[in-house]
């Protein structure tokens, strides 16, 4: 008998972490319990992006979507969906703002999806990532039987230029280019490596596209050594990603038995096969030159370009580096062209962007949009605007590197030149949201120190350079501040965008000049009147209590860590200032607004 | 130092054979590396000498780069070792202040083992969970969206496993 329902459980580390496999196991033990084994099957798939609401389990034909499922749930889920054909509806998501849709669920009406076009994450969510016959089934390796019998090197070529896809690892460099220049260059020996480091915190699509869909990376890179003329690729991987790792090594077993890899593949004389390195957490081995020294066994210190890895990399001999997110578009432009893939996006930067949207937002997760979509739809539309109704304050894109996007910039469409010329860039795609209660300069100093933890120490303008930065901040942080330290935040950055001899280094000083250009005045607050707005720079808090609405519940004083806050029952309670250390629990705790920050 | 002395450590089968099947490969030793830590939790001082002898690699290269990448620890950790995730996403929704809250109830700062050998704090870069922030991990374990509170109950319960 045909199986007549699936049943797509989130197998993504956010969803696994919360229970997602329970949930797995409960509903296969259910289905046996009532009888329908054989009408459906259980799926484990990849990320569906919306870890707002994990873990989320979804029913197919009929679409149901059900988010923040427990493994209690798997009862009804079988009972109703399955075997009466009706859907959960306390499970079923409806956009806040939606309430009466419950009636008439349909998916296409979730508004996180709506605006979302899914290139490189085409997979994640529908297949199992473990089964190579389920990529198989939605076309995979077909671009790679394609490329070997139908296609030229310089076909290949000519269809990425075409398509116009840049390097989604930071940089926007266009991929053609790069794959030419090692193309060109005769040895005996060259490389393909995949960066999948992603050492930006507070990001997470490689980690989801490889756990989601690990063979289209592992196919993109096998074109790739066809077209340059490359027999060995290597997967530089961080070690705290152990479930695409586990998913990386499932593939590459399942398509060596398929002969999709290893010696003469598919009979057409091409051989490629794989290595998979390990990170250890190390930011700078994301910079491609430190991640080829960390390949090689050492301290992953960067060194200077020219030359490039296209030409000397791994061992000293040619390698492409790219992106995991780079790789998965690869398979699907030569699959439907470059012009199809150029069709997509802006007109200098083509196809689609993974953004992991997080911070203040209503709907956390992984989104995919065309290039040019605006912030405003990516932060309103999908995101669900911010969390508890505060304001919007800004949105932090490339990370370490990067810099804000204002108020001012919500209709600006995004793509890598229109973020530069803004004074951030695209980097890899981290979005962090922030609102009224983030203070600028904390989270400038927050990216600052991690800079400083994460320099290598190799050239002085980014040791010495972050480092004094960092003081800086710490001071302004303090209400120490002066007009100098604003000037010497300027001069330092400006001086190690020149000197420093990597990306880290040219880049660290972004966060602090971005938030300087488009907050100055919460700096100057900081300096001239000691006064931090969002009440996070705990030197320049104080939290006084209101006589006025103290009812004396005595809750503060229970809370109060320190045992600062004293008063009878029943009568207003005051704060020894002299002790508070500004932890802020007291204002957290009282139920009548009675303590005020400043 | 008497490094040509045998170290007084014990690998296990599959750690020797790892390091076996590895040694010919070029840029081994932080594969090596890797799984030293996985055997014992940290890189204790003689596993550091007997990899310096099986890959017969300079001891002071294996320090410099072990001491290069923050993965790799010196120090054994706790039985249940506390990751609290100070990434962006968790930092602004207030993962610091869980740090703080764990070192209170437990006593001891980051990177420092409780007394009875039990816990360990560390601080680390994003695992990857954003969407669930703040995120702490304890033995493999994730918990997402933790607040202040919950955190004496996630302890006592680690502590009556023992
Ligand atoms: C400090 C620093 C960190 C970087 N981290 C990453 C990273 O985590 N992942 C990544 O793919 N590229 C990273 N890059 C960019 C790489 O150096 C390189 O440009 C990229 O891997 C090239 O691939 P692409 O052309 O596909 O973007 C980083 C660069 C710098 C300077
Ligand atoms: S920032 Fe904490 S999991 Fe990503």
């Amino acid at each position: 008998m045909a199986v007549k329902n699936f049943i797509l459980v989130c197998g993504g580390t956010a969803c696994e972490s919360s229970k997602a496999n329970d949930i797995f196991n409960a509903l296969k033990s259910e289905v046996e319990a009532q009888g329908v084994d054989k009408d459906v099957q259980i799926v484990k798939t990849g990320c569906f992006g919306f870890c707002e609401k994990g873990p989320i389990v979804k029913v197919l034909p009929e679409e149901a979507f059900y988010v923040e499922v427990t493994p209690e749930d798997a009862k009804e889920i079988i009972s109703e969906s399955i075997v009466k054909g009706r859907m959960v509806k306390r499970l079923l998501y409806v956009d806040d703002t939606d309430k009466k849709k419950e009636d008439d669920f349909d998916i296409e009406n979730i508004k996180f999806y709506q605006k979302q076009v899914r290139i490189v994450l085409r997979n994640c969510g529908f297949i199992d990532p473990e089964k190579i016959e389920e990529y198989i089934a939605r076309d995979g390796y077909a671009a790679l039987e394609k490329v070997l019998f139908d296609m030229s090197p310089d076909d290949v070529i000519n269809e990425l230029k075409v398509s116009g896809l840049r390097g989604r690892g930071g940089a926007g460099f266009p991929t053609w280019m790069k794959w030419n220049f090692t193309k060109g260059v005769e040895s005996d020996q060259k490389f393909i490596v995949c960066n999948a480091d992603e050492g930006d915190p507070g990001a997470y699509m490689d980690r989801s596209t490889l756990e989601g869909d690990p063979h289209s990376v592992l196919e993109a890179m096998t074109i790739a050594g066809y077209t340059v003329g490359a027999n060995k690729g290597v997967i530089y991987i961080r070690a705290e990603y152990p479930l695409a790792i586990k998913r990386l090594e499932i593939a590459i077993e399942q398509a060596r038995e398929y002969g999709l890899l290893g010696e003469d593949i598919l009979g057409s004389g091409f051989s490629f096969d794989f290595e998979i390195r390990l990170g250890a957490g190390a930011f700078v081995c994301g910079e491609e030159t430190a991640l080829l020294r960390s390949i090689e066994g050492n301290r992953g210190m960067p060194t200077p370009k020219p030359p490039f890895p296209a030409v000397e990399g791994l061992w000293g001999k040619p390698t492409v580096i790219n992106n995991v997110e780079t790789w998965a578009n690869v398979p699907m432009i030569i699959l439907k062209g470059g012009k199809w893939f150029n069709s997509i996006g802006t007109e200098k930067s083509s196809g689609t962007k993974v953004f992991a949207l997080t911070g203040k937002i209503n709907n956390s997760g992984l989104v995919e949009v065309p290039m040019g979509t605006t912030l405003r739809e990516i932060v309103f539309d999908i995101g669900g605007g911010i969390k508890d109704g505060k304001k919007f304050k800004a949105v932090q894109t490339g990370g370490p590197s990067g810099g804000v996007l204002t108020n001012d910039f919500l209709d600006t469409p995004i793509d890598f030149d229109q973020l530069t010329a803004i004074g951030s860039m695209m980097g890899s795609g981290g979005m962090i949201v922030m609102d009224e209660d983030d203070c600028i300069i904390d989270v400038a100093k927050f990216y600052q120190e991690f800079c400083v933890e994460e320099s290598c120490g190799k050239c002085a303008p980014c040791r010495i350079g972050t480092r004094k930065l960092y003081d800086i901040l710490d001071k302004i942080s303090k209400g120490k501040g002066t007009h100098k330290d604003l000037e010497n935040l300027e001069t330092i950055g400006n001086a190690m965008k020149k000197a420093a001899l990597c990306g880290l280094g040219q880049t660290a000083p972004n966060p602090i000049l971005s938030t300087l250009k488009y907050f100055k005045d919460e700096y100057l607050e900081h300096v001239d009147d000691k006064v931090c707005r969002a009440g996070k720079c705990k030197d320049l808090v104080r939290f006084e209590i209101d006589p006025e609405k103290c009812i004396g519940c005595t809750v503060c004083s229970r809370k109060c860590p320190v045992g600062c806050i004293s008063g009878e029952r029943k009568q207003p309670h005051s704060i020894d200032q002299s002790q508070c250390v500004k932890c802020g629990a007291c204002y957290a705790a009282c139920k009548f607004g009675a303590i005020k920050k400043s | 130092m008497a490094v040509d002395t045998a170290p007084q450590i014990e690998f296990s089968k599959e750690l020797e054979s790892f390091i076996e099947e590895w040694k010919p490969k070029p840029g081994n030793l932080i594969m090596v590396l890797h799984r030293v830590q996985e055997e014992f939790g940290y890189i204790p001082r003689e596993a550091a000498i007997k990899v310096s002898q099986l890959l017969d690699t300079p001891l002071a290269k294996i320090y410099g780069v072990i001491t290069f990448y923050h993965f790799f620890k010196l120090d054994k950790p706790g039985k249940y070792n506390i990751q609290v995730c100070m990434g962006t996403a968790c930092y602004l929704k207030g993962g610091e202040d869980l740090i703080n809250e764990m070192e209170n109830l437990l006593g001891i700062g980051v990177n420092e083992v409780t007394d009875d050998g039990l816990f360990s704090i560390e601080s680390v870069r994003c695992v990857g969970c954003c969407g669930l922030a703040p995120v702490m991990i304890v033995d493999g374990e994730v918990f997402g969206k933790v607040t202040k509170d919950e955190l004496p109950e996630i302890i006592a319960n680690y502590r009556k496993q023992g």
